[in-house]
């Protein structure tokens, strides 16, 4: 009774100076915020600024890419859900599946099979990518982190730096430097195809829908199969998960595994919006993603594709929007200011995410 | 045979061919065979490739011997396991050279060139010079089966033997230049053919510290305990002394070495510098800080636009000491406004959220929005040296600089070892060992992480105002996110909250591997030079995650769950001792 009592009480802190500047940091940057939309939106009136199609565009790339950290996130998420760890390593996952992916594009275009045939080549590319994403997450799981449970949470953290870095330079090492360009894809799906009234260029449209079919299949896979749910109750409670007959390091494998293939086809679609991968492809998507898998509430599986479409808006639209409007030059240049701010406001804001956290309570300590 | 678990040599023999392949594979053996250690048999590419084997060798029969426990007895055995886990190596690498010349993979994989399958195969081409692919490994884990055999001491001995050729023969340079500057050209002209030792000098070496081990067996050890046991007064002085013998060293050094080393050993001083501030963030308060490079920018620049005649915006031109108490209040600055709102965070969220302000500070340095500042990719250019009355020290004189640097290592290792010994030291141990338990103690937790974050970001803005004094320029280029790792890779490997330790890391890997940008002494590595601090972070962390040389505290913590172990198996060795000397042998 009184301990359940003095809980909250010790939570609650006397508010200090922290506090106040906390407060003072949030209520400037709402004026900021709201400031910046109001200058964008005084240019507007006049006449100057993007127009309405400038505009629709930079929201149907934002959530185009948005899509894709979406998928991305998943795997932070999931890792962090289960072994309570950022996998900072998962960036370099997503690249392997690019990197690789290319050399089959590369292969089928020679061939000429490219052309002719894309919707199969583009499958062909998508299951090679997957493979290798899920490969890598696997390999690295085995060798780097399963020594590691029950370390001091910082340790696996440093780990998996070290693990990007290794991953990145022997990708370089294997593959050269130099940046890679996929193969266009054919005219037809470059083009603007008219989707509920708006001109959205084709590419982009795929990329929304693989994500979403992905997404689907992802849902399914968690709350209906049998190693989605073993996923679930190692999330909420390993030692229970054990005692309850289920192989922990199997279900960890299993996580790392699905975690690796979303990861893949997110490699396959960066490929089709930006064409050109190299080894350093997958840092800053990476980081980014983990901020999406934040910003939806980590361990939140929704929450992190909402949280990647979120993000991809706020860097798609957010320069122009806010930026922009206190007439800074070339915004552009600072749509990653954009998106780390983002991650360092919500941490500010609101640290368990918008749609809520879902951790063991070992890991939320 | 007896005592062999040939499951773990099958194991030990895969790994080894992997690592083979792996340093193949990714270009490592191509690089490095121009690079010569001993005249005429050993390339640095032939080490890399084949400096596992032996290890396996050894490891494919070394069984750990738990207290209580009796040592299975050595013998051919494990000659012979040793033998056969370097053989199956060799097939490994033997299938991959094949691989290499049949198929044509050059598109994909940039280093299968018809040249590497000559060189995995010594120079034979591949269906005539595959058996030696298979026997060199096979014969290198023989050496680390035989290793078995030997007492340990003088394992220890061989082991240090071959270390000791391979530093000479690595860091050819240093000895080189030491034995021209005095005065013995000759010996060096000798010794050294084409940046390699020769294989009479290697020997030389051989002979030489197996002779000088012979003497002190053992009394390295009994010094370093008289030095570090006793009394903590008599430790102090014990310290104090060392500290004075190794400052004499390190004035007479630049003497000795040349501009370039001196250059070498500069860049080795910022960085540790660098490595001592966040040695207090993470060794001692705990706190992830991947953003660590922002506060060196915030330093640099400040200097940089401060002093410059042609700096973009004011050219106030002050001198460097009116610019420095200025680019520390800055960087103090930053790490408040930085701090203040992470405090809070968990661990891994502090980590990240740094690591964001890191990349922030950076784009924003580089964007056109500052640029009428900052000068954007430009950077602030024509920055003053440090004028020092009769002097001024600059990138020019890189001996200067390291003497200056010096100086402030010192001063910031002062420093950081006081606060250390100091209340607030105490309170950040407390704090990162277990918060709660802090708090309840009355430490004022929000206090004490915001001092750290202040007290590392000055010593960070400190190493930049030095360094563009050194530099003559700051761009945005040199303040990228791998600046922070690198340096959080220095204290690590160095060993967390330990100042020797951070001393130790910066001079091994700045100085012997490079800094970002910057050559070090084997700046052939230059490629590679992330791959190997990715690789090195990785085994740390999994093999000794409290450093080289760790602060005994700090491995107490990291090792905890097997103290207790040990703790229990104390226990259990009691048991034994009363029923024979289970433990009395060991």
């Amino acid at each position: 009774m009184t301990s359940a009592a003095a809980t909250p009480s010790s939570r609650r802190r006397r508010p200090g100076w922290v506090d106040s500047f906390l407060l003072v940091v949030r209520v400037a940057a709402i004026v900021l915020l709201i400031w910046g939309i109001a200058g964008t939106v005084v240019k507007g009136i006049n006449g100057e600024g993007p127009t309405g199609e400038a505009w629709r565009d930079l929201v149907v790339a934002g959530i185009a890419q948005g899509a894709m950290y979406g998928l991305i996130a998943l795997g932070y998420s999931m890792v962090y859900g289960v072994l309570g760890f950022i996998n900072f390593a998962h960036g370099e996952v997503f690249m392997s599946g690019g990197m690789v992916g290319f050399f089959v594009a590369n292969y089928l275009w020679d061939i000429r099979f490219w052309d002719t045939n894309f919707v199969l080549s583009i499958l062909l590319v998508l299951l090679s990518s997957i493979l290798t994403s899920t490969l890598v997450a696997v390999i690295v799981e085995r060798v780097a982190y399963r020594p590691l449970r029950g370390a001091p949470r910082l340790i696996p953290l440093i780990t998996s730096i070290g693990i990007s870095f290794f991953l990145q330079y022997t990708f370089a090492g294997l593959f050269g430097v130099a940046v890679k360009n996929y193969p266009p894809p054919p005219e037809a799906l470059r083009a603007r195809i008219g989707f509920l009234n708006l001109a959205i260029e084709g590419t982009k449209l795929a990329v929304i829908v693989v994500a979403v079919v992905t997404m689907i299949g992802l849902y399914l896979f968690v709350e209906k199969t049998r190693t989605g749910r073993s996923i679930r109750a190692v999330a909420e409670d390993k030692e229970i998960a054990a005692l309850m007959g289920i192989n922990v390091d199997r279900t960890i494998v299993a996580t790392f595994a699905v975690g690796g293939a979303m990861a893949g086809v997110a490699g396959t679609l960066w490929a089709l919006l930006f064409r050109g991968v190299s080894f350093i492809t997958g840092f800053l998507p990476g980081i980014k993603a983990f901020t999406a898998a934040v910003l939806g509430g980590i361990g939140n599986l929704g929450g992190a594709m909402a949280g990647g479409v979120l993000l991809g808006l706020f860097e798609g639209v957010g320069p122009q929007l806010v930026l922009a409007g206190f007439g800074i030059p070339g915004v552009s240049q600072l749509k990653d200011v954009v998106a780390f701010t983002a991650l360092v406001l919500v941490l500010i804001f609101k640290p368990s995410g918008l749609f809520g956290e879902r951790l063991s309570a070992e890991d939320r300590a | 045979m007896t005592g062999v678990d040939v499951r773990r040599m099958f194991r030990w023999g895969l790994i080894a061919g992997g690592v083979m392949t792996f340093t193949a594979a990714v270009g490592m053996l191509e690089a490095f065979e121009d690079r010569l250690l001993i005249y005429p048999v050993l390339s640095l590419g032939y080490l890399l490739l084949l400096w596992f084997v032996p290890l396996a060798g050894y490891q494919s029969t070394n069984v750990a011997v738990l207290e209580g426990m009796e040592a299975p007895p050595k013998g051919l055995h494990n000659v012979v396991a040793g033998a056969l886990s370097g053989l199956l190596g060799g097939l490994v690498l033997a299938v991959f050279a094949v691989i290499i010349d049949t198929f044509d993979l050059r598109d994909v994989f940039v280093p299968f060139s018809v040249k590497l399958a000559g060189l995995l195969t010594y120079g034979t081409g591949v269906p005539d010079g595959l058996p030696y692919t298979v026997l060199v490994p096979a014969a290198l884990g023989l050496v680390g089966g035989l290793m078995h055999l030997p007492s340990p001491s003088g394992r220890r001995r061989v082991i240090l033997a071959v270390e000791w050729v391979v530093v000479v023969a690595l860091l050819e340079q240093v000895f080189s230049q030491i034995l021209r500057r005095i005065g013995l050209e000759v010996v060096a002209d000798r010794v050294f053919t084409l940046k390699a030792l020769e294989w009479w000098a290697a020997l030389v070496v051989v002979l030489l510290v197996g002779a000088i081990a012979e003497r002190t067996r053992g009394g390295m050890g009994r010094i370093r305990e008289r030095l570090f046991a006793g009394d903590p007064r008599q430790r102090t002085r014990n310290s104090v002394w060392m500290a004075i013998v190794v400052l004499v060293f390190l004035i007479l050094i630049p003497q000795v070495l040349g501009s370039l080393l001196s250059e070498v050993l500069a860049n080795v001083g910022l960085f540790l510098l660098m490595g001592l501030g966040l040695n207090i963030v993470v060794g001692l308060a705990g706190m992830l800080d991947l953003g660590y490079v922002a506060f060196f920018a915030v330093g640099a620049y400040t200097v940089g636009v401060l002093t410059s005649p042609i700096s973009p915006r004011f050219a106030f031109e002050w001198s460097w000491w009116a610019a420095l108490p200025v680019a520390i209040l800055m960087s103090a600055l930053a790490g408040l406004l930085v701090g203040t709102p992470v405090i809070r965070m968990r661990g891994d969220y502090l980590a990240i959220v740094t690591l964001g302000f890191g990349e922030i500070v950076r784009i924003l340095f580089l964007s056109d929005w500052l640029s009428p500042t900052f000068g954007g990719a430009q950077g602030v250019q024509n920055i003053p040296g440090i004028p020092l009355g009769f002097t001024e020290v600059s990138g020019v004189g890189p001996e200067g600089v390291l003497y200056f640097a010096l100086f402030f290592v010192m001063l910031a290792a002062w420093i950081s070892w006081s606060l250390q010994e100091s209340r607030i030291g105490r309170a950040w141990t407390a704090l990162r060992e277990d918060e709660t338990v802090a708090e309840a103690m009355g430490i004022n937790i929000v206090r004490a992480k915001l001092n750290a974050f202040i007290v590392g970001a000055i010593l960070a803005g400190f190493a930049g105002a030095l360094f563009a004094a050194k530099l003559g320029s700051v761009f945005p280029s040199s303040f990228e996110l791998l600046v922070s790792i690198i340096i959080l890779v220095v204290v690590i490997v160095g060993g967390m909250g330990n100042i020797p330790g951070v001393a130790v890391g910066a001079v091994v890997l700045i100085g012997v591997l490079g800094g970002p940008n910057l050559p070090g002494l084997l700046a052939e590595f230059a490629e590679f030079k992330l791959l190997i601090y990715g690789a090195l972070l990785v085994f740390m962390m999994l093999r000794k995650p409290e450093g080289l040389l760790p602060s005994v505290r700090r491995s107490r913590e990291l090792h905890a769950d097997e103290l207790s172990q040990d703790a229990w198996l104390d226990k259990g060795g009691a048991f034994a001792d009363s029923a024979g000397d289970g433990r009395a042998g060991g």
